[in-house]
């Protein structure tokens, strides 16, 4: 009796010890992703998700925040090179792709193809253009509800002249969708995205 | 009581053998090179590092006993080392190797300038580029005529390379030679090409010392590449002075296939209305163009289709240079058919194959009359000018079938393979005399791309080439080295040799008398580049041998040669002046030959020593518009008179034109007409109204020379372009994202 109770006592250890470093984990990474405000801080950041990703090998969210803190470097110096980074990124979200095919991978896929077409927007954007709107086609398929898909393509359209079908007036209504999707989008875990409910509100606010 | 104590004893436990041990050392590359920013890791644990500014790294892990620590960094190979993690502090030191990548290699650039976005570093003209050269007019070949290397010829349509003649640039699409790349043409007024920009997603102009995949050509290569699938369905029209065109781009549901349809109808007839032209045309100059294309996705890879026939008529009068009063009536039709299929698949395995097929005719019927002046056929007696009646009636036909494998052999490091098959089929008819060519021609050839490191590229190949009408064959090699100096920096070396078929027009009579006409390149070239800048400076020498020479006695041989020399310089930069796009070249050329009736080697009449460009591009997107201009200059180039004294010519009269200057500009408007998105485009050439002469013609006996001029001075241009259903939010011009 006495040795079943140590056996049963040991493994429970091992189980809540199993699952608990993967949540200590992500913790610890989310918590250097929230005070991380240069690039090498970034980056090392998307090292420890990288070491997370890499140790667990089943669980797509730490591909995805090594690929966002990467990508956020590339943003954090001027002087950062962004294709250089930018292929690193695909590296990492094709690795969680092989994992799950999730909505959040694929608009990440979409902010990373914008960062290498602002390299040199007047002869990349047909390429870099289509390969993001086709990763926001993508995330549309596996979860339309997704706030940031419609986050992203609306900051896409923002940007883009009104010839071209750009401009306030038709970004507003995507803001628009995103902002009601964030009331009711709850992520199926503390580990999964959050972000984009406050930059969605700002942006609409700013087509008003 | 035991439980308790049995807890505490686990916990204890856990706390002694969690008791972190550090580890740390420097990661480098093989030749002691720090690495920054490199991941090290205990392999399937969350306890790692990255290495600093010095390459040091240290980090601190509960893990015990047999572990891996994994060093790894991107672009090297991953090293892996066995530890034991006991009580005291570890330090390992990595030494990485670099991995040969096809992002980071070199590549073997020199004589050509790329214009895609699949090689991000040696991207030079895009389809943007081409369709905002301000004064260029959306043609391929006038935005080509920027880059060091071309000519600016504007009597004759066709490339001029380093001291090379029209004949010696060939273009190719998918990998087939084009016979007949330019509208129908009358004499002394250039042509434009017969293929829109839209049509190709990369372009790549070789200047010299191309692949031994592409022959028959002594000088330049033009070489296109047809877009894949179109992003979207869409509807086109255009509404110009000059143009009036439709058409419709249908994607299929599944993406996997799309099909499209084009008409143009261009006239000129109300543009000379209110612009003057100074020959008088009886009949304007009328184009028809049609083409239909269709794509599909085949397992891994891409069949593509495409197919285009063309009609022109065009009839001219001009004043008889021997004669006051009498004038010469030119007229030319011309009926074209196109067709290429090409096939590319990946095999797998590390086979790729890509094959294709094209038929092409092309029909003439030329003739040119002398008129008194009310327009009525005359025969006046004297031969000089009599002789300049003719009419003549042509067919060109070319069947081609062209296979290459590829093979990845190691590494990144491939080899190609394939053959061709090419047949010539010329029937014409000269004033009632009718004259037939055949040719067969075949070649083989193969060649290696070698990627020895990161930092040294070899390109080796060769070309085994015959053709039936000479009967005979060559073998020509080729090889580059490419070596990175720095980053985004690096050297070329190429040498080839280059055979090519002579011209038709020599064949007609004892062909196999004729051999290969024959150049050998040398080229040296140095490119840096970042994403936003290029710099490009490249040294050439290029011998020719075995060129025709056409003596009066009519009896061809390959008894020419020749040579040409130069330096040429390319910057292109959008990254010194925000929002604003430039770029500059410029060509020093020496060169000289003796070929068809020049007595001797002399500088020839399409090539200037000096020629420069400018082109400046800037897009305010405030009024969405984009203002384009191209300034382009050469210094003058000579011109002759030959007369023929026995068996040889002399030179009866020669000089040099005056300085060529071009000013051109174009401006883009964008905005949207109900549902359509429009581009409003308007251009002109020569803004500054310079007096431009290209060359002379000569009555009979060269008492009287006069200059060769455009038919008018400018020309102005004003479209509206419009497009229905496509979403082109990627096509946006955006400066502010």
């Amino acid at each position: 009796m006495k040795q079943l109770l140590v056996i049963a006592s040991l493994f429970m250890a091992t189980l809540v010890n199993a699952q608990g470093k993967f949540e200590a984990g992500m913790g610890k990474g989310l918590g250097m992703m929230k005070e991380a405000k240069t690039a090498p801080a970034l980056a090392e950041a998307s090292a420890f998700f990288e070491r997370i990703a890499d140790a667990e090998k089943t669980q797509w969210l730490p591909y995805y925040y090594a690929a966002l803190t990467l990508y956020q470097s590339a943003w954090a110096d001027p002087k950062a090179d962004k294709d250089k980074i930018g292929e690193a990124c695909k590296v990492l979200i094709s690795k969680g792709m092989t994992i799950e095919k999730t909505a959040d991978l694929y608009c990440l896929e979409q902010q990373v193809a914008v960062l290498q077409m602002m390299v040199d927007p007047m002869s990349r954007y047909q390429t870099y253009g289509a390969t993001g709107k086709a990763a926001l086609e993508n995330a549309k398929k596996i979860d339309a509800t997704n706030p940031r898909i419609y986050y992203l393509d609306g900051m896409t359209l923002m940007n883009t002249p009104e010839a071209f079908g750009g401009g306030k007036a038709v970004a507003k209504p995507l803001f628009a969708k995103s902002v009601e999707l964030f009331k009711t989008y709850k992520p199926a875990t503390p580990f999964h995205p959050t972000w984009g409910a406050d930059e969605a509100a700002k942006q609409l606010a700013a087509c008003n | 009581m035991k439980r308790l104590l049995l807890g505490l004893l686990t916990t204890l436990t856990v706390l002694a053998l969690n008791a972190q041990i550090k580890i740390s050392g420097t990661v480098k590359d093989t030749k002691g090179r720090i690495i920054i920013g490199a991941s090290v890791v205990i392999k399937d644990s969350y306890d790692g590092g990255i290495s600093d500014s010095l390459g040091n790294f240290s980090f601190k892990t509960f893990e015990k006993g047999n572990q891996v620590i994994v060093a790894k960094y991107v672009d090297y190979k991953t090293v892996e080392t066995p530890v034991n993690i006991g009580a005291e502090p570890i330090v390992t030191n990595f030494n990485l190797k670099e991995e040969v990548t096809e992002l980071k290699a070199v590549t073997v650039t020199a004589g050509s300038f790329e214009a895609s976005d699949r090689k991000k570093a040696s991207t030079v003209l895009s389809t943007l580029d081409v369709l905002t050269t301000g004064g260029g007019n959306a043609d391929i070949v006038a935005s080509v005529k920027t880059l060091p290397g071309a000519q600016q010829v504007s009597e004759q349509e066709g490339l001029f390379v380093r001291g090379g003649t029209a004949y010696e640039t060939k273009q190719f699409i998918d990998g087939t030679v084009v016979n007949n790349p330019f509208n129908a043409s009358v004499p002394d007024i250039a042509s434009r090409g017969r293929f829109s920009p839209f049509l190709f997603k990369g372009t790549v102009f070789s200047t010299g010392g191309y692949s031994a995949l592409y022959g028959q050509a002594l000088s330049s290569a033009l070489i296109l590449e047809s877009i894949d699938l179109p992003d979207q369905s869409q509807a086109t029209a255009s509404v110009s002075t000059v143009v009036f065109g439709a058409g419709l781009q249908e994607l299929a549901k599944n993406k996997k296939s799309s099909w499209g349809v084009n008409y143009n109808y261009t006239n000129l007839a109300a543009y000379f209305a209110i612009v003057k032209q100074k020959p008088d045309y009886f009949h304007i100059p009328e184009f028809h163009s049609t083409d239909a294309n269709f794509r599909v996705k085949t397992k891994n890879g891409m069949v593509k289709f495409y197919t285009t026939y063309a009609a022109s008529n065009i009839g001219l009068r001009r004043p008889d240079i021997d004669s006051l009063v009498l004038k010469d009536a030119f007229s030319i039709k011309n009926h074209n058919f196109y067709n290429n299929i090409s096939w590319k698949e990946n095999l797998g395995n590390g086979w790729k194959v890509n094959t294709g097929f094209s038929y092409s005719t092309n029909r003439d019927e030329l003739s040119q009359q002398v008129q008194n002046v009310t327009n009525t056929p005359v025969t006046t007696g004297y031969s000089w000018i009599d002789n300049k009646n003719f009419s003549t009636n042509s067919r060109q036909d070319l069947t081609q079938i062209r296979t290459v494998f590829t093979k990845r052999i190691s590494g990144i490091s491939i080899v190609n393979f394939g053959g061709e098959y090419w047949y010539n089929y010329t029937n014409t008819t000269f004033n009632n005399a009718t004259y037939l060519l055949k040719d067969n021609f075949t070649a083989l050839f193969s060649e290696a791309d070698l990627y020895i490191t990161n930092n040294l590229a070899a390109k080796i190949g060769a070309r085994f080439e015959h053709s039936s009408i000479i009967n005979k064959a060559n073998i020509a090699p080729r090889i580059s080295l490419a070596y990175k100096t720095s980053p985004g920096a690096q050297m070329s070396l190429v040498y080839g040799e280059f055979y090519q078929k002579p011209e038709n027009n020599f064949l007609y009579f004892n062909p196999t008398s004729l051999g290969y006409i024959k150049a050998t390149h040398y080229l040296v070239n140095y490119i840096k580049t970042t994403s936003l800048q290029t710099f490009r400076a490249e040294a050439f020498y290029k011998k020719y041998h075995n060129l025709i020479v056409t003596p009066p006695s009519n009896i061809y041989s390959n008894n020419g040669d020749g040579y040409a020399q130069g330096l040429e310089i390319f910057w292109r930069d959008k990254k010194t002046f925000k929002g604003l796009d430039y770029w500059l070249s410029y060509s020093f050329l020496d060169t000289k030959r003796q070929f068809n009736n020049y007595p001797s080697e002399l500088q020839p009449t399409f090539a200037a020593s000096h020629t420069a460009s400018l082109v400046v591009k800037k897009f305010i997107s405030k009024i969405n518009t984009g203002f384009n201009f191209t300034y382009s200059y050469a210094t003058g180039r000579p011109y002759y008179n030959f007369m023929a004294n026995g068996n040889k010519y002399d030179i009866r009269d020669q000089g040099k034109t005056k300085d060529y200057n071009n000013l051109g500009f174009s401006l883009n408007y964008l905005t949207k007409i109900g549902k359509a998105y429009a581009v409003v485009v308007a251009s002109v050439t020569n803004v500054l109204n310079s007096d431009q002469i290209y060359g002379y013609n000569y009555n009979y006996n060269a008492t009287y020379k006069e200059a060769i001029r455009p038919p008018a001075p400018q020309f102005y241009f004003i479209g509206v372009f419009l497009s229905w259903g496509v979403d082109k939010r990627q096509d946006a011009i955006n400066n502010n994202l």
